[in-house]
């Protein structure tokens, strides 16, 4: 059995049109209180680079390629580690009002969309 | 001996790429509320380690040229990953939240420099078959490095180690004529592997010529923008950053690290238009002009004087408010009052003032980063509210208290349309019955402009370090020995 993934052509395109999309309505229903993390959190998502920085590396076949993707995996170790480091640390951050009565008083008025004055 | 474990190793990879995309979708889905967003990133986290993990694994499916490194090259991943992820690790945890915007970038530059990283395996390597490959290798390499020396750039310019905006005459036409030197580049490389009689300057070299290229793009880019349009910046390299990441995920064949660049991509992209249209100027605008010498235009001339108060006076007329909103700017992060501010509030709240927040969405020098220091200082988030939630309220509210902020309150973005920053959504503070603003000094905001509200007959100013002013307010109105209302 092979299980070599082997992606080309329009199906790269389908999957790229998916997960911009799905990215696209995701990050849409995040509200802007949490904006900050949540650009540090897309940002450690994108360390997820790498994995293609230990695949390069493990296939490096001289010296030059064992150096740059050294510093592929280097790098990309730094985004994640770093990413998520911060954006945990920032989400410890929100809490709610303690005492319930205020929670319901100053309940979040959900108006239509910036009113233009 | 075992002749399926090559297989086997392949059937590991891709059942926990495909788990890890499937949390990182589910990790950002649950970063849409407060409550459930800790867990989200927790999730995205669990991704992340397994596929890292599983990655281990492409040891047993390494190419001929490669076994004979195969041990050394383990080495070098362990001691990377270590590395990297340690010194990231140990600056995310120390890092101040004021400094947040430019740690972001930093790491982002990072996932940027690994993407470029990659694509010069792949093409020093001649790796990259077919001329889509190719193609898309270079674009990614190309992406990735302007990400790497932009996000450097900003990083500089965020963390003051470059304190004005690089300007100088024709700088578009020359950053246009580095693009175009890159992009000819980029196509002398495809052109040259395609047709072996094209070879003019040997591959190893145009390679780099083609690093050297896109790097200096990233660095002329973004020299001239200013430090308040960092939000949109950050952003776009964000976006950026993951494009090339979904572009080299294609040129290895890897779902995985298409799936999560392209999310992040389109996050950023998203993030880079609600920041261009909370300042009310397109993306290009932010990039391409030179928005503080734009603003030199005739001020249309202002009725009315500034009227200073003493912080005293202000916060005892708070305490005797019955609503305050406050809007809080960067000068109140750079004054570093959040802590104090937070104070006041608790003593006003303690007499029975309804108080609440209200955060634009371009207050600080990235999305939202006005909303994490609140948050820092101890703000629960229910009384954070954005612009479109509390614009409304203003009118009805006894003071608005106005800390650090001066563009955001302009009401010439309303009503005069000669103004740089007409049409720009705004706070409405000026309707409120009273207004105070804690103020360094008579200077004007980043767009150089005059603001009317400073010289309405409702609002009077208190000069001084936002910290210094609120200690004082906390004195006077703990001097009024007023109980505590439950």
């Amino acid at each position: 059995m092979d299980f070599q993934i082997s992606i080309s052509g329009f199906v790269a395109l389908y999957v790229f049109m998916l997960a911009g999309f799905a990215g696209w309505v995701i990050i849409g229903r995040v509200p802007a209180i949490l904006h900050t993390p949540l650009m540090s959190g897309s940002n450690f998502v994108h360390g997820i680079v790498v994995v293609g920085g230990i695949f390069a590396l493990l296939n490096a076949s001289t010296l030059q390629e064992q150096v740059i993707g050294f510093f592929a995996v280097l790098l990309g170790a730094g985004n994640a580690a770093g990413g998520y480091a911060v954006t945990d640390r920032m989400l410890a951050m929100f809490k709610a009002s303690d005492h319930p009565a205020a929670h319901a008083k100053s309940g979040r008025v959900k108006s239509i969309h910036s009113k233009k004055h | 001996m075992f002749p399926f474990i090559p297989q086997m190793a392949q059937l590991g990879i891709g059942v926990t790429d495909l788990a890890a995309a499937l949390l990182f979708l589910y990790g950002l889905h649950r970063m849409s509320s407060p409550v459930t967003a800790p867990s989200g990133i927790f999730v995205a986290g669990v991704g992340m380690a397994v596929a890292i993990l599983a990655s281990l694994l492409y040891a047993f499916g390494v190419s001929e040229a490669a076994k004979p490194n195969l041990m050394v090259n383990l080495g070098l991943v362990v001691v990377a990953l270590v590395l990297g992820g340690g010194a990231a690790w140990w600056s995310g945890r120390k890092v101040a939240m004021t400094a947040m915007p430019q740690m972001v970038a930093i790491y982002n530059g990072m996932g940027g420099g690994a993407a470029a990283a990659i694509a010069a395996v792949e093409l020093f390597g001649g790796k990259a078959e077919g001329i889509t490959a190719l193609i898309v290798t270079l674009a990614g390499a190309l992406i990735g490095a302007v990400s790497l020396s932009g996000s450097l750039i900003a990083w500089a310019k965020l963390d003051s180690v470059i304190n004005k905006p690089l300007r100088f005459k024709g700088q578009q036409v020359f950053n246009g004529l580095v693009l175009l030197a890159t992009l000819t580049v980029g196509v002398y490389l495809v052109a040259a592997t395609q047709d072996k009689s094209l070879l003019v300057l040997a591959m190893p070299a145009s390679i780099y010529l083609f690093f050297a290229c896109a790097l200096a793009l990233g660095v002329f880019m973004t020299l001239p923008i200013g430090g308040a349009d960092m939000p949109v910046v950050i952003s776009i390299f964000n976006a950026f950053t993951g494009l090339a990441v979904g572009l080299e995920g294609f040129v290895l064949q890897n779902p995985a690290l298409m799936i999560a660049g392209m999310v992040v991509g389109a996050a950023g992209m998203l993030l880079t238009l609600l920041m261009a249209k909370a300042m009310n100027r397109s993306v290009a605008n932010v990039v391409f002009t030179n928005f503080g010498e734009v603003a030199k235009h005739k001020q249309t001339s202002i009725k009315g004087s500034l009227k200073p108060i003493q912080p005293g006076d202000a916060g005892i007329a708070m305490r005797y408010a019955s609503s305050v909103i406050i809007v809080p700017g960067y000068g109140l992060a750079v004054a570093q009052g959040q802590g104090k501010l937070f104070e006041f509030v608790k003593l006003l709240q303690a007499g029975g003032v309804s108080v609440k927040f209200a955060v634009h969405p371009v207050a600080g020098r990235m999305p939202g980063q006005m909303d994490v220091l609140l948050a820092e200082a101890g703000v629960p988030y229910d009384m954070i509210f954005q612009l479109e939630d509390i614009n409304d309220q203003f009118a009805a509210t006894d003071v608005a208290l106005i800390i650090g902020a001066n563009d955001v309150v302009n009401p010439a973005a309303r009503t005069d349309k000669t103004s740089p920053i007409f049409g720009m959504p705004i706070l409405n503070a000026d309707k409120a019955k009273k207004v105070f603003v804690i103020k360094r000094g008579e200077g004007k905001g980043y767009a150089g402009i005059v603001n009317a509200l400073f010289y309405g007959e409702n609002c009077d100013m208190v000069y001084g370090d936002a910290q210094a002013v609120l200690i004082k307010m906390i004195e006077a109105v703990r001097g009024l020995g007023l109980p505590a209302v439950a």
